[in-house]
């Protein structure tokens, strides 16, 4: 069957996920019955039905607009590999 | 062939709240890095945002300065890039369902009025400050998830001015509207300009360049006037031009490529499941549009119009906003508003500006930093604003002389006194008496017989030695006017 197809590496890029030849074999076999199943999908008439974002029938959920206190610096860096200066330290960024 | 450039922009603003918008750390510049931050803005496994109500509130007002639809539903969907200053690896923004779309910003340029097309303008969330150094980077996220709007024009614009003018008008309105602070010098605007080139006439569209993360309005001209001419040289040399995204070099002076098509973000939106739809209610969009503002360039208009001033006079105004509200108090029922605006621009504002200098000299005297110190603004002056329309006034009907007006005037502003009160304390009232004049003028014909012989002779400019010594004889207080008709008349007989 030429079904839907999907390119499992680039989308494993975009997750930046790495993936063994086996496995992207495997996923890319099941990833593409997913998109199959969608065509079938595709096939019914929902002219009719509004798109639904989420299953719960509730609107505007918000929040007065008040600051409240953070968290201490050194709370905030806890779990950062190599804090400095009371930054994130990262690899260097190029664009 | 003749080619024309085609120029859109997405403005980036920080919207003025106190909290962020998915949670309550506070929205504020320059705390020491990542000490306004919590589990929800570092992107922590388990949290769950909330929407922050004022921040759809500004959005909803943008909206609706800017001409916009405000569409009955609204709802957020997740950006999804990997990116250091992103904690959560995805962007919360309105990605089909903005909270506004389709409006227009109208503005002056070069003379005439110009409209751009607003294609939308929707909410999301500013991301983490990257601080680069020799080796490494470092990020602070006391930025990150602070309410941001990104206003999205058409592309209408068609060179470098007309995008630096509409920038300029789009501010304005923002500052106006109490959206946002629109401070260049925080970050608090941020342009993506996406610009290309047609022959001239042309209706399709050349190959889209964006160039990123302009932060002044200034860079923005200067990106445009590099870049158009640019595209332009390669397009007539036999060359083609790539869907690209380029980096503007402010100390070089030139655009230089980042990325092209092929490298181009897959973001694969998707509806942000932790996030309920909005939908404004009836009452709640009347709340918002009471808060509504007049805009720039109608309040420019209205007072040129209302008061009769020059286009000058009523610029300053609509770039003063507090100078201009005082304009509007002082002149209320004036004859003479183009007068009351001459001395809010010329005399207040001045004297203020030099009060101001004044006392920043003396704080940084004494050490302090330039957030701390304290001025003299419109709210602190001694006398309220009818005192200056009463002043006018006094010069309108003669009683005051102009030079006299001005001691008045300093009068006033160190002691607060009405300014009836200072000119008869000080004796300022313009001698218009004629029986007092004919007096005096006498007096200052005979102790100058060698001018008034050489007036009669018709050296004419002989008047000014004998009017000069009526004035001195009544203390500056004689009519000039009037001085000098007597003058003459008795001269000529």
């Amino acid at each position: 069957m030429a079904g839907a197809h999907m390119d499992v590496t680039d989308v494993a890029h975009l997750a930046r996920i790495r993936l063994t030849p086996a496995e992207e074999q495997t996923l890319g076999r099941q990833l593409d019955q997913i998109l199959d199943y969608m065509e079938q999908l595709k096939g019914l008439d929902v002219s009719g039905v509004e798109p639904t974002a989420h299953p719960f029938p509730l609107v505007n959920v918000m929040r007065p607009d008040e600051a409240r206190p953070s968290l201490s610096q050194d709370e905030a860096l806890r779990n950062a590999p190599a804090p400095a200066n009371g930054l994130f330290m990262v690899p260097k960024i190029v664009e | 062939m003749e080619y024309e450039a085609v120029i859109g922009l997405e403005t980036h603003v920080q919207l003025k709240t106190q909290s962020k918008m998915w949670c309550g750390c506070a929205n504020t510049f320059g705390s020491p890095p990542n000490t306004n931050v919590c589990p929800v803005c570092l992107g922590m496994p388990g949290v769950l945002p909330v929407a922050n109500e004022e921040a759809l509130r500004l959005t909803v007002l943008t909206g609706l300065l800017l001409n916009c639809e405000i569409p009955a539903r609204a709802k957020f969907d997740r950006k999804n890039y990997f990116y250091p200053d992103v904690a959560k690896n995805y962007q919360i923004t309105q990605y089909d369902q903005p909270s506004t779309r389709g409006g227009h910003v109208d503005f002056e340029f070069q003379g005439g009025m110009a409209r751009v097309r607003i294609t939308r303008a929707h909410l999301e969330e500013d991301v983490g400050k990257n601080n680069h150094f020799d080796r490494n980077s470092g990020v602070d996220f006391n930025r990150a998830g602070v309410p941001l709007l990104e206003i999205v024009s058409e592309p209408d614009l068609t060179s470098a001015d007309m995008a630096y003018e509409y920038l300029n008008a789009l501010k304005d309105i923002l500052v106006y509207g109490g959206i946002s602070d629109c401070d260049m010098e925080k970050g608090m605007v941020r342009c993506d300009v996406n610009v290309s080139v047609r022959p001239k006439g042309g209706t399709g569209l050349g190959a889209k360049i964006e160039i990123k993360n302009m932060n002044s309005f200034s860079g923005v001209r200067r990106a445009l006037t590099y870049e158009i001419p640019r595209q332009i040289e390669v397009l007539q040399g036999g060359g083609t031009l790539i869907q690209s995204t380029r980096r503007w070099d402010d100390a070089g002076g030139i655009t230089e490529e980042m990325r092209t098509k092929e490298h181009a973000h897959d973001y694969r939106y998707f509806p942000e499941p932790d996030l309920m739809p909005f939908e404004p209610t009836p009452e709640w969009l009347a709340a918002v549009k009471s808060r509504m503002v007049e805009l720039p360039l109608a309040r420019k208009q209205r007072f040129m119009k209302t008061y009769e001033l020059p286009a000058g006079d009523a610029e300053v105004f609509k770039n003063d906003v507090p100078l201009g509200h005082y304009f509007e108090t002082a002149a209320q029922g004036a004859a003479n508003p183009k007068a009351v605006a001459n001395w809010v621009i010329n005399n207040l504002r001045a004297r203020l500006a030099e009060t101001q200098a004044r006392e920043i000299a003396e704080q940084e005297s004494l050490g302090l930093e330039r957030s701390d110190m304290t001025f003299t603004g419109l709210s602190d002056l001694k006398f309220p604003p009818q005192a200056l329309r009463d002043l006018v006034g006094l010069v309108e009907n003669q009683t005051l002389s102009s030079s006299a007006a001005q001691q008045v005037f300093v009068e006033m502003f160190e002691t607060g006194k009405a300014p009836a009160d200072i000119v008869q304390e000080k004796g300022l009232a313009q001698v218009s008496d004629t029986g007092a004049l004919e007096a005096l003028c006498d007096e200052a014909i005979a102790a100058n017989p060698g001018p008034a012989a050489d007036y009669r002779s018709g050296k004419l400019a002989a008047l000014n030695r004998i009017k000069g010594h009526v004035m001195k004889l009544s203390q500056g207080k004689a009519n000039p006017g009037l001085v000098g008709e007597i003058l003459e008349r008795k001269l000529r007989a």
